[in-house]
């Protein structure tokens, strides 16, 4: 009875095309964003940032990104442990080059140059579809990394072949480097996700999110109502290329500190950003941020109940890790393809006639 | 014969102009197979122009290349007096040529609105920074634009399902919806593809008063395949008649009907 | 001769030879994809898993040894007995037959008619549980395979080619039985998919699931068949480099380097998997030995995907593959 569209008529066509037409969404809306900046940089503290909601941040960023280049243009990526780490790496080089620059702009700038490899990476997509697409931007994952890695440029000739995050301050406040605190670090984050989540939706809600689902859909048909394929898929690699860009540079300046090619943005980070959107949703920018939220949470709480709780050995629980997130893939594959975001939806269905079954 | 510059009044007042779109000798073969083989006639603005014959005749094809997607082998395909350009099928689009499929072509992953707005790309241009900010330029595009792609869902009489994922829809208000996004890109010429297939008689009935009202209302010149006699009869100004890829008649519903070449096509007497 | 040509002949036929073990990982791939449509990631893990069964069974191992002495308290290792080869062998194929099954019936039956890429992810979600699950199984530290295959180098090629060129080569013994073992298994494998109801039957189903069982071919058959065979193959794979470089956790990234040969041969072709692992195999080896040594080394972790990549803009239906007609 709660959650109802009753009586709320649009007039407008601007009301109509609000991200939250239902009143409850938009006053839950509003409440998650006071919380998430009014009442939780209070509350924080280092364990829970380190281990859930820094990661949740970046990682969020992160799947907007894949999900705006696989989920809404069907431009399916393998490379996007590759990317993160040109986001890394060319923000560690801007804030050792240009040390008196905020690194709020070199964030962005590095979100700037990323888009502009993904891009370039993504020019096979014009002749490659589907499946292969995906191995192909296996090339741009292993190369990368090696490139990194090979290239002592990148990593300032250091002997250890890491890059190390430099103290960097906003408004006086350390972000990164070895004295900052909690609130800190997950309001810079928080800002950057709240920037790219509104940025996001934008687009996908205009027509150039309808030109990306027109190719995922049915490309031929979506160049014979005049849809420039080129265009419109290089134009998916180049924001999602943003976005993992910063998200990248966040994830090695923000939460790492230190990060090392191979290490750090391996495949398994490919997989990993690529098992949020699916089983947070494809095409859904809420399923990025749930398949985020799920997949950081689930190491955590395996760990909470394996090793604190019943005070099992580390490495049984590291198994045991991989044989449920295998599982939960599998699971929720066969159960809801379509993620979190739609049981979310069906849900909110049955919430909309509640009472009423039906 | 008429000149192709005179332009007509028909019987139930409509004007008809002049040759809007030629073909000219076109052959179109893939590989071995001669699909298309010397094909001339040509379609007069404002008119409905069928495009008839049985089954792989070659229609389709047909349409294809009047679309730009197949590009013939020999040939030329005129368009308002002068050839027309090899181009690319997106370009095509913008010259103010819009079609619907044989088999659906709807985007399934989105709802009945936003494939229809998807017809009004070419008419849209604010740029990828503007969308992304939102408020202002590109808002205002969007606005202006729906209200256009309202007017055509209220005319096709799909309100009702405007938020309805296509995916969910039957088949008959699928291909409203097809017919809704090709118009709404306001095209001069309208190409469609058997719009009345698996339809039932009220289905039909209701297609061909939305395809009357379009040309009327709308100005579109109309080419389309269609399979159904009576439909093609009572709809066209003009009928093309192919079979095995060459054409053998062309002319009014009425010359069509007592040409001998076509009640044997249909009838499948034995060919040379 | 000068020196590097010789040099280079050594790399080339050793580049060889790592393409026939692409080959044949590449060959399990094919099998799957073939008749289900489904790129199998699992297929490395399959390796890595059949390697690490194989040994525990020759070593007489308890399986989950570990987890059993945790929960219960106890410390077993082993059974006390050892088991030798071939037999060990046969029931590694009777665990993956039951393995094929099991996937079958769990997850594959569930999956039918999704799109490709919802299929990928379920193998790398099975990939994910096959390694822990032989974790806990077996444990994960690195073991050394020896089923009674020849290794070192080779004696006779090694002064042959001493006594024409002024230098041996260096091929391994297990390198050549590599070969011929590979061989002999894609020559059985086209001649079974080709000529045999079974295979006709394969083909089918890889076509058109719809039309296959509307002619009567039982699916779940079809895919459990080739499910198994595709774990014999990957059983092969792991006795081959297991040997080579001891089982470890790196027999399962075998699943990335047939992604390139794959691409290169076209997924649905049996000889392509083997032209695009000798490709491969070659390419890479002989670009690291020329170009290498310029830029630092460790080219091999990427050439095969860019060579697959820049063959693809071309061709992207492979060497072999079907082409891929759209229509409108």
């Amino acid at each position: 009875m709660f959650y109802r569209e009753a009586g709320d008529f649009k007039t407008s066509y601007t009301d109509d095309n609000q991200t939250f037409p239902i009143k409850f969404d938009r006053y839950r809306y509003y409440v998650v964003l006071a919380v998430a900046f009014g009442i939780i940089p209070f509350l924080i503290n280092d364990y829970w940032a380190n281990a859930f909601l820094l990661p949740f941040l970046i990682y969020s960023i992160a799947a907007i990104g894949l999900n705006i280049l696989t989920g809404y243009c069907g431009q399916v990526s393998l490379g996007t442990g590759g990317f993160m780490a040109v986001g890394a790496y060319a923000c560690y080089k801007l804030m050792t080059v240009f040390p008196d620059v905020n690194i709020f702009f070199h964030v962005i700038a590095a979100g700037g140059i990323t888009a502009i490899v993904c891009t370039a990476f993504g020019l096979p997509s014009l002749r490659i579809k589907g499946f292969y697409l995906a191995v192909a931007t296996l090339a741009a994952q292993f190369f990368l990394v090696w490139l990194f890695n090979k290239v002592s440029w990148f990593y300032n000739y250091s002997a250890s072949g890491q890059i190390n995050a430099p103290e960097r301050t906003v408004f006086g406040v350390p972000v990164t480097g070895a004295n900052t605190e909690a609130w800190a670090t997950y309001l810079f984050c928080l800002v950057f996700l709240a920037i790219s989540a509104i940025i996001a939706r934008n687009l996908t809600r205009g027509m150039q999110g309808r030109k990306w689902m027109a190719i995922r859909d049915m490309d031929i048909a979506a160049e014979i109502i005049g849809v420039n394929p080129m265009r419109a898929k290089l134009s998916a690699f180049a924001v999602s290329g943003f976005f993992i860009g910063i998200s990248g540079a966040l994830f090695f300046a923000v939460y790492l500190g230190a990060a090392e090619a191979g290490d750090s943005f391996g495949i398994q980070k490919s997989f990993l950003v690529l098992f949020m959107i699916i089983i947070g949703g494809l095409g859904s920018i809420f399923g990025s941020f749930a398949g985020a939220a799920f997949l950081v949470l689930l190491p955590v709480a395996l760990k909470l109940v394996g090793v604190d709780f019943l005070g099992w050995p580390t490495d049984i629980v590291a198994h045991i890790q991989l044989i449920i997130v295998g599982a939960l893939i599998i699971i929720f594959l066969i159960a809801e393809p379509h993620g979190i975001a739609q049981l979310w939806r069906v849900a909110k269905e049955k919430l909309r006639l509640w009472p009423f079954p039906h | 014969m008429l000149d192709s510059t005179d332009s007509y009044v028909t019987s139930d007042g409509r004007t008809i102009g002049g040759v809007v779109m030629e073909m000219k000798n076109i052959t179109l073969r893939f590989g071995g197979v001669v699909a298309i083989k010397d094909i001339s006639f040509d379609i007069r603005e404002g008119e409905i122009r069928a495009i008839i014959g049985p089954n792989g005749a070659g229609k389709s094809s047909m349409l294809n290349v009047i679309s730009g997607f197949y590009v013939p082998q020999e040939g030329q395909v005129m368009f308002h007096g002068k050839p027309r350009p090899q181009m690319k099928p997106y370009e095509v689009a913008q010259q103010g040529i819009a079609r619907t499929f044989q088999n659906i072509a709807l985007f399934e992953g989105m709802t009945v609105l936003d494939n229809v707005m998807t017809g009004r790309l070419n008419k849209m241009s604010s740029s990828l920074f503007a969308q992304a900010i939102w408020r202002g330029k590109a808002e205002q595009e969007e606005i202006e634009n729906r209200e256009k792609a309202e007017k055509i869902i209220d005319f096709l009489e799909i309100q009702h399902i405007r938020k309805t994922p296509v995916a969910r829809l039957p088949y008959g208000l699928k291909k409203r919806v097809e017919l809704a996004r090709a118009l709404v890109s306001e095209p001069s010429i309208l190409l469609l593809d058997e719009p009345m297939a698996g339809m039932n008689v009220e289905e039909k009935e209701d297609m061909s008063r939305f395809i009357l009202d379009v040309n009327d209302e709308f100005g579109a010149t109309i080419a389309l395949i269609e399979h159904d006699m009576g439909v093609v009869m009572d709809l066209s100004d003009r009928v093309v008649v192919m079979d095995y890829g060459k054409k053998i008649g062309d002319g009014t519903p009425n010359d069509i009907r007592n040409n001998q070449a076509v009640i044997d096509a249909y009838l499948g007497v034995a060919h040379d | 001769m000068p020196e590097q040509i010789v040099f280079a002949m050594e790399v080339f036929l050793n580049g060889l030879m790592a393409g026939v073990l692409y080959a044949l990982v590449a060959l399990g791939f094919v099998l799957i994809f073939k008749a289900s449509g489904i790129f199998n990631y699992a297929q490395g893990v399959m390796a890595l898993f059949s390697a690490m069964t194989l040994v525990g069974i020759m070593k007489g191992q308890v399986p989950f040894a570990h987890v059993i002495n945790v929960i219960f308290g106890t410390d077993v290792h082993y059974f006390g007995w050892t088991v030798p080869a071939l037999l060990a062998i046969i029931l590694t194929v009777v665990v993956m037959v039951l393995f094929a099954w099991a996937v079958q019936k769990y997850i594959f039956r569930h999956l039918v008619g999704q799109e490709p890429i919802i299929l990928f992810m379920a193998t790398i979600g099975l990939a994910y549980f096959l390694e822990g699950v032989g974790d806990l199984m077996w444990n994960s530290e690195i073991k050394k395979l020896d089923v009674g295959l020849p290794q070192g180098i080779n004696e006779a090629i090694d002064n042959y080619t001493f006594n024409i060129f002024d230098y041996g080569f260096f091929i391994d013994n297990l390198d050549i039985v590599a070969t011929l073992i590979a061989a002999l298994l894609v020559g059985g494998l086209v001649i079974f998919s080709q000529y045999s109801k079974e295979g006709r039957a394969m083909r089918a189903v890889a076509d058109d699931h719809q039309a296959a069982l509307s002619v009567g071919v039982s699916l779940n058959f079809i895919w459990i068949m080739v499910w198994s065979v595709a774990g014999f193959v990957a059983l092969v794979a792991g006795i081959m480099w297991g040997t080579k470089s001891g089982v470890q956790f790196s027999l399962s990234l075998i699943a990335l380097k047939a992604l390139p040969v794959l691409m290169l041969g076209g997924f649905t072709s049996i000889p392509g998997a083997i032209v695009g692992g000798l490709i491969i195999g070659v390419g890479e080896k002989l670009f690291e030995f020329a170009i290498g040594p310029m830029v630092g080394g460790a080219t091999e972790n990427w050439f095969a995907y860019v060579l697959a990549l820049i063959f693809l803009v071309f061709r992207p239906q492979g060497l072999f593959g079907e082409k891929i007609i759209e229509r409108v």
